[in-house]
């Protein structure tokens, strides 16, 4: 008798596009990493020594029973007991948007991690703008499907505002990839022109300076 | 003896939970076991004990379960709590009406899968199940050591069950895991042997008492030595302090359960009466219980092993190993991977201890670290009850170190 889970469901696209950055054998930590899609695929495929966040027990009990290391908590609390370049990568991953402060949170990644990937929903995109423009409502899309009162979405953010946030704040951006994907998410296209207004999340490959 | 009726037939859904042995729905066990014992340390080769003294013979009682295969490469080492034995699952004989401890963890196909691991426990070293404690007879005198048995400690308890493992030939342990003192046992093995220990899977348990744990402990040796008959411990053969270990226990078991276990088991629920007594006799149903598992307890167990167990997990201090001046330190040898669990209830060795634990952990670089605080209303006992999610981490986290050494 076992539990272990069979993962035949292909990774969701966004996390294809970060697993396609990871390179084999290295270490990476997964903030706020679910049910540990990503981390059992880097295992499996790439065989890379992982470590999750998760603040959910029903979540972190799922990592587990997948074989996964997964520290539950809150990403904001957890990163600090790490000493310096623990990791190779840091991996953020849909919840830049959530999170109070977000500068210190970088910060930390790049402490502990040699390279951070942080990906998020592109607020710039046209769909939004335009429920916004021709509404009148704060927007409720495929990608950002809450209410304005229900939202744990508390960071308005686009592609643009990460650019000019990595010049502000000075780190530097190794790699963009601005995607667009249908709505569960499972496929989807790289979007190279007018990437502001026609991606759906913009995915970052990110150093210190 | 204490007064107080102890008619409980409406308790027995208390008395399964309070032994925390429950038949496995499925039936499924590892069926009749037996224990065994294994004497070493022979004079002059005696073992060297923490406090500087030295003892021998030792003998340890312990127990398997499952098969253990050709490499050896499967064996699954389980420490006990406090008041706990070697009897962690199965059954003695047919008549036997309970199984082990923790038999709803360990068996075939469980959390610990006895069709693929090989389950050692043994009895701890100063306790009263089997092994050599003070209620065992010193050989010099021929009577029991009482009050002149060595102090024992956590490491000691550790050096001997390392020699019950080279006795048995193995050099490696896949896993190994406890609740409350086995946990300590479990986090002193991985700093005292780390080459041995390939996974660990410390619960309930702390890197050091607190001085709430070690208050509660004092509380209890100090109704003990209080005990007329206790006689500075040479009461063997004779009335035992039979009063003083059952309010020792009593004292254990509050701080087992939880504010919430305790409201919802018994409320200000009375005893078989309708109104208060106005005596100090048993009016609330707590009372009962609390009465109940004193006057159980006495019957297995030692009040001199309970002095020293207690004494040695007051003294555990991790964070102090070999003198060392920092606990990351201490855990920097470590190279087991580790799955820390804590229960959301638990108030003797509280979340924030078991945080502490793995924070250390992570300040000495060990990545291979989880940790799950899982949702429990039961208290610092809930390591013993039923859990799904309890038995299905420790499942997950045991098959994926198995597939990572093959």
């Amino acid at each position: 008798m076992s539990t272990r889970i069979q993962n035949n469901t292909p990774l969701r696209f966004d996390l294809q596009v970060i697993a396609s950055w990871i390179r084999t054998g290295s270490r990476v930590i997964g903030l706020g990493c679910g049910e540990g899609e990503l981390l059992a695929h880097l295992k499996a495929k790439k065989q890379v020594r992982e470590t999750g966040i998760e603040i959910v027990e029903q979540r972190v009990v799922r990592c587990i029973e997948k074989g996964l290391s997964v520290i539950q908590g809150d990403i904001n609390e957890e990163v600090h007991d790490y000493p310096d370049d623990t990791f190779d990568y840091v991996v953020l991953s849909q919840t830049l948007q959530q999170v109070y402060d977000p500068l210190a949170l970088i910060e930390s990644m790049l402490r502990i991690g040699k390279k951070a990937i942080v990906s998020f929903p592109n607020f710039g995109h046209w769909h939004v703008r335009a429920q916004v423009l021709f509404t009148g409502h704060a927007p409720i899309t495929p990608q950002l499907p809450y209410t304005w009162y229900g939202t744990p979405n508390i960071r308005i953010l686009s592609i643009k505002d990460f650019r000019a946030f990595a010049e502000q704040v000075g780190f530097s951006i190794l790699k963009e990839v601005t995607i667009n994907t249908d709505k569960q998410d499972k496929s989807g296209r790289i979007v190279q022109v007018l990437p502001n207004l026609r991606a759906t999340y913009g995915i970052y490959l990110i150093s210190r300076e | 003896m204490l007064r107080g009726g102890f008619r409980n037939e409406c308790f027995e859904f208390l008395l399964d939970m309070s032994e925390y042995i429950t038949h496995d729905q499925a039936g499924k066990s590892v069926g009749k076991v037996e224990k065994q014992f294994f004497t070493f340390a022979q004079p002059p080769d005696e073992m060297m004990l923490d406090s500087g003294a030295s003892l021998g013979p030792i003998t340890l009682a312990y127990e398997t379960y499952g098969n253990m295969n050709r490499d050896k490469s499967n064996v699954v080492l389980v420490c006990h709590a406090l008041t706990g034995d070697s009897h962690a699952a199965g059954y003695y004989s047919d008549a036997d009406d309970k199984p082990g401890w923790w038999d709803n963890m360990i068996g075939p196909g469980k959390g610990i899968d006895t069709d693929k691991y090989f389950v050692i426990c043994s009895n701890v070293l100063g306790g009263c199940m089997g092994s050599t404690g003070p209620s065992s007879v010193n050989p010099e005198t021929g009577s029991p050591w009482g009050m002149d048995f060595p102090f024992v400690t956590i490491g000691d308890m550790v050096r001997a069950q390392k020699a019950l493992m080279d006795h048995l030939g193995i050099k490696k342990i896949l896993s190994m895991t406890g609740g409350s003192m086995g946990g300590m046992q479990v986090l002193q093995w991985c700093v005292q042997y780390p080459e041995m220990i390939q996974s660990a899977i410390p619960m309930a348990t702390t890197m050091r008492h607190s001085a709430l744990a070690i208050a509660f402990n004092e509380v209890a040796r100090q109704a003990i030595i209080a005990d007329p008959n206790w006689r500075n411990g040479n009461y063997y053969g004779g009335k035992k302090p039979d009063l003083g270990l059952s309010v020792a226990r009593m004292i254990g078991h509050i701080t087992y359960l939880s504010d919430e276990a305790m409201r919802r088991k018994f409320g200000r629920q009375l005893q078989d009466r309708t109104d208060l007594s106005y005596q100090f006799d048993v009016d609330f149903q707590v009372e009962s219980y609390l009465r109940h598992q004193g006057a159980k307890f006495v019957e297995r167990f030692d009040a001199n092993s309970f002095l020293y167990i207690t004494k040695a997990a007051d003294y555990f201090d991790l964070t102090r190993f070999k003198n060392a001046n920092s606990a990351v330190r201490v855990f920097s040898v470590a190279a087991a991977r580790f799955m820390v669990i804590s229960f959301t209830s638990d108030w003797l060795y509280p979340t924030y201890q078991s945080r502490e634990m793995v924070q250390t952990m992570k300040k000495g670089g060990l990545v291979d670290v989880s940790f799950c605080e899982v949702e429990a209303e039961w208290g610092h006992d809930a390591f013993l009850l039923p859990n799904q999610r309890l038995t299905n981490v420790v499942r997950g986290f045991i098959d994926s170190v198995y597939q990572d050494t093959k």
